[in-house]
């Protein structure tokens, strides 16, 4: 493997990573404060990703419009979700609210095959975003490079919400206890909502970024992401939002690496990520920078 | 003791359903076509899925979303075991079939055992593992489990034949078999639950600091229900594999283990009867809803069909029964005939008929 | 429930601290640190066989914890348990719980959904020996189906023997309170264990229940042949019902001794209402009531 091919991997798994922590940002988050696992947000992804698709090429709008207008979108449906499929169970057993979290995930899924069929569709890349860049011998895309740094920039800002204002407070007082931050007369639904908002405004921008990158949508494309984005979550320690972007990165960096490295085992690159994610809990259940629960007897 | 008379009753009162069943069994075939059998036959398969995923679930308190990779180690054993070795060698297409596999062959019955054997086997190695998580967590080691053995399947082709799957399948699935396999399973989870073991299993599910300072060993415990219900699934995956003669990687997805979730939930969490009612309830219902995929035409009004249409309204029902009506059909309540006939001076007090009366 | 025995609980003992050679559970120089935290700190106790002893302390002194490291939730950072001179120490709680102890908790921990009978039954699981799968072929092993019916007529016995029969049909969770409390130690007594640990037994009680389980708790020793040790806010009960008594504060103990000695011990009365407060006079020491 010469450097440049290194390189070019590097970026790659760079870019995978970040994508994979910008997803697990919102499953942290949601976990953190409700101990659900939100079956449906990859796909909350999966519906960015085909608003920001109808929007530029169906509608042709310019980019910037249609990327908000994604953004946008799929934050309504996260919030929706919760409002109707989470919140009337907050004091049903947690396991109810899963099995409700997966009938989401499922109607969402089967909903995109009923709007936009279940055939996969090709995205239009903007071709400013393609044009390779030559930095001695190694080429560098625009859109390798752009995923990580937008990426980076949206967690530091997400960071400053949390620790540095009133409903990032809000919300660190409810993951600890949500019944104590009721009676302090905190709006816990509120907080809840914007947590929920801000989880897939995140997980609709890399759902955008993903379909400009392997350059198609289709209704099924937000589960393995998904999937491998909460892995990447418990990997982190969930609840912790660096943690999620660290898990993120290391999980992108094992598939692509692995597979540049040993290239026989390219047909189980999709089992790389479950088989982290037992030797993770089996080893250290709270992940690297969880806090340790024990049940008090 | 007034128990044991109304167990006897009970158990001759069971005979009537059992000859009602063997009566339709017996006129089914010659009478109604084969789309309709297979749905009958898919019941009783389903049934069977639904009852082990619930003693995993509902029972043991296990969340598990691993029975899909379950079914497919069964569907996979039972087809390799029976499939004749000329049937092998056309089918292997992409890489040669090992050649240890390739002579293997076994009747049916023996293979459908070891289906379930190997589902069981492979059940408790995982279950070493990942049971010492809890909750959601292992609901998610479980998937992921599921998901490495299917991926497993896909690349291991010599044995496998990769995503080509297997095709001709001799269909030995027929309604004896399917509803033989589904009696000796029900009446196996029904006695499991009715003894004191059943007692055991919902304590570990309740409380597992309590239940361990009774003496409970309740790792072993979970494990063993665990491997139980696997059994189960592999059973169920090689019932299904006959009865559908074509099986490869991509029908033990997550979305089997959803429809098989679904059975749980509607019926009952818990409860034997409702896992069957379930079944009968999902199976039909799923096969009923492919109408609005398919176009219609009333007149001359043409209504075309809209695929995933099916999934979207099954699963809006799933949403729908988890926020209004938690606990399914059933409860964890059993089916009991004391419901209809009420035992004279028999105390409530002796819950030994399965009429929890929660 | 008000039975009197007639025994006096001072006179029940003759060795003190019980280090006599019948001594049924050693707790040898047991310390458990979480982290940097100090739980328990070189606690020595020797229960004696056929005693009622009591565990005190003020909150958070480390006597449930005591009761945890004993039963295998725990394990200590240091020292050992034994019981009946066998090592008891890294045994995991349901081996613990075999070799004949048994207890309750400070919070009721029932399992709700099942019916007081079943709760019991699953207590008498420990001692049952026919295996799971020999009532799946009943014909083949009838030894096993008559010995379901047998933990069937026990547990009802036991229920009827601690007045619970009649609800023996009913979900634990609808018993109230003091029933739940029987229930429980009905459950841990189908364990058939030797001794019997029970964590604040009165808790929630009011004052004529907390009379009538001086008796209850006598009987129970008697009848079943137990040692029983008990962690006890309501002095009333303590000072009633213990022949001996172990007071920690901070993971460590201060004091021990019959129940008239520590009623005068000033470090126990410091420890319950801090400094500068004298020790209370015999006659009213009764009335601590700290609840």
């Amino acid at each position: 493997m010469n450097l440049n091919m290194f390189v070019q991997h590097f970026i790659n798994a760079l870019g995978l990573g970040s994508l994979y922590g910008l997803i697990a940002i919102g499953y942290t988050m949601v976990y953190g404060i409700l101990r659900l696992i939100n079956f449906a947000h990859g796909d909350i992804f999966m519906l960015g990703a085909y608003f920001v698709f109808f929007a530029t090429i169906q509608f042709k709008l310019p980019w910037e419009f249609g990327v908000s207008l994604a953004i946008a979108g799929a934050t309504l449906c996260g919030l929706l979700v919760d409002r109707i499929a989470y919140r009337p169970l907050r004091s049903a057993p947690r396991i109810s609210a899963l099995i409700s979290a997966i009938g989401v995930s499922f109607f969402l899924e089967n909903l995109a095959i009923v709007m936009f069929t279940g055939m996969p569709r090709a995205v239009l890349q903007p071709p400013w975003l393609m044009k390779p860049i030559l930095v001695g011998d190694v080429r560098l895309i625009p859109l390798g490079l752009m995923v990580p740094t937008i990426s980076f920039v949206l967690v530091s800002g997400l960071l400053w919400i949390v620790y540095r204002t009133r409903p990032g407070l809000a919300m660190r007082s409810i993951s600890h206890d949500i019944e104590t931050t009721r009676l302090m007369g905190v709006s816990v639904d509120r907080i809840i909502a914007l947590t929920f908002a801000l989880g897939s405004a995140l997980a609709a921008l890399a759902g955008i970024m993903w379909a400009l990158r392997y350059p198609r949508v289709e209704p099924f494309m937000g589960i393995f992401p998904g999937f491998k984005a909460f892995i990447a979550a418990v990997f982190g320690g969930i609840g912790s939002i660096p943690g999620a972007m660290v898990g993120g990165l290391a999980l992108g960096f094992v598939e692509i690496m692995s597979v540049a490295f040993f290239p026989n085992l390219s047909g189980y690159k999709d089992a790389f990520a479950f088989v982290l994610l037992i030797v993770i809990l089996l080893i250290r259940p709270t992940g690297l920078m969880g806090e340790k629960m024990e049940e008090k007897i | 003791m007034n128990g044991t008379g109304t167990r006897a009753r009970s158990g001759l009162l069971n005979l009537l359903p059992l000859a009602a069943l063997v009566c339709f069994l017996w006129w089914a075939p010659a009478n109604l076509d084969g789309y309709k059998l297979r749905v009958i036959n898919l019941i009783a398969i389903n049934a069977i899925l639904g009852l082990s995923l619930n003693l995993i679930y509902g029972m043991a308190g296990m969340f598990s979303l691993g029975h899909a990779g379950f079914m497919a180690i069964g569907a996979y054993v039972s087809a390799l075991l029976i499939l004749t070795p000329e049937q092998k060698v056309t089918m292997w297409i992409l890489e040669p079939i090992a050649p240890w596999l390739l002579n293997l062959h076994t009747p049916f019955i023996v293979s459908l055992v070891l289906a379930g054997l190997a589902a069981a086997f492979v059940g408790w190695l995982i279950a070493l593992p990942v049971l010492r998580l809890g909750g959601d967590y292992l609901g998610i080691a479980t998937l992921g489990f599921a998901e490495i053995i299917r991926i497993l399947i896909v690349n291991l082709t010599p044995l496998t034949n990769g995503s080509l799957g297997l095709k001709g399948i001799p269909a030995h699935t027929d309604l004896w078999m399917s509803y033989g396999c589904f009696l000796v399973i029900l009446v196996f989870v029904a006695r499991l639950m009715g003894g004191n073991f059943g007692n055991v299993l919902r304590a570990v599910r309740d409380d597992e600091v309590a239940a361990r300072t009774m003496g409970i060993d309740t790792f072993r415990v979970r494990t063993l229900a665990f491997t139980l219900g696997c059994f189960g699934a592999g059973i169920g995956g090689a019932l299904m594999g006959n009865l559908i003669t074509t099986i490869d990687p991509k029908m033990f997805m997550i979305t089997q283990t959803y429809n098989l979730l679904m059975i749980v939930v509607v019926g009952g969490l818990g409860s034997i009867t409702g896992s069957v009612i379930g079944s009968v309830l999902v199976t039909t219902m799923l096969e009923w809803l492919r109408f609005v995929e398919n176009p219609i035409t009333l007149g001359s009004l043409h209504i075309p069909g809209i695929p995933g249409m099916r999934m979207v309204l099954f699963s809006v029902l799933l949403i729908a029964i988890i926020i209004f009506r938690r606990e399914g059909i059933m409860g964890t309540r059993e089916f009991s005939w004391n419901w209809f006939f009420p035992p004279k001076n028999a105390p409530r007090a002796l819950p030994d008929e399965g009429g929890r009366g929660r | 429930m008000t039975l009197e025995t007639g025994l006096e609980p001072e006179s029940g003992l003759e060795s003190g601290s019980g280090s006599g050679k019948n001594a049924i559970l050693e707790i040898e120089d047991v310390t458990l640190r979480f982290g940097g935290l100090v739980a328990v700190s070189g606690l020595s106790v020797r229960v004696p066989e056929g005693a009622i002893t009591g565990l005190i302390g003020p909150n958070g002194a480390g006597k449930t914890t005591v009761f945890n490291v004993v039963t295998g939730f725990y394990r200590p950072t240091q020292g050992s348990v034994s019981f009946r001179g066998r090592t008891l120490t890294g045994l995991p709680p349901h081996k613990v719980c075999e070799a004949g102890l048994a207890r309750t908790f400070q919070n009721i921990r029932l399992f709700h959904n099942e019916t007081v009978l079943e709760n019991v039954m699953i207590g008498a699981h420990v001692r049952q020996r026919g295996k799971w799968w020999q009532t799946l072929v009943p014909f083949a092993f009838p030894g096993a189906l008559r010995e379901e019916e047998e933990i069937r007529a026990s547990s009802m016995e036991l229920l009827s023997r601690l007045g619970l029969a009649a609800q023996a049909g009913a979900v634990s969770s609808s018993l109230p309170y003091g029933a739940q409390r029987r229930l429980e130690i009905a459950r841990a007594l189908a364990t058939r264990p030797k001794f019997l640990l029970l964590d604040e037994p009165a808790a929630g009680m009011n004052p004529q229940e907390s009379a009538e389980l001086l008796g209850f708790i006598r009987r129970l020793r008697d009848d079943f042949d137990l040692t029983i040790l008990l962690i006890e806010h309501d002095m009333k009960v303590v000072m009633g019902v213990c022949e001996h008594i172990w007071v920690l504060d901070r993971g460590m103990l201060i004091a021990e001794g019959p129940p008239a000695e520590i009623r005068l011990n000033p470090r126990v009365v410091e420890a319950y209402l801090g400094k500068d407060v004298p020790a209370a006079p015999p006659e009213h020491a009764g009335a601590w009531g700290i609840e």
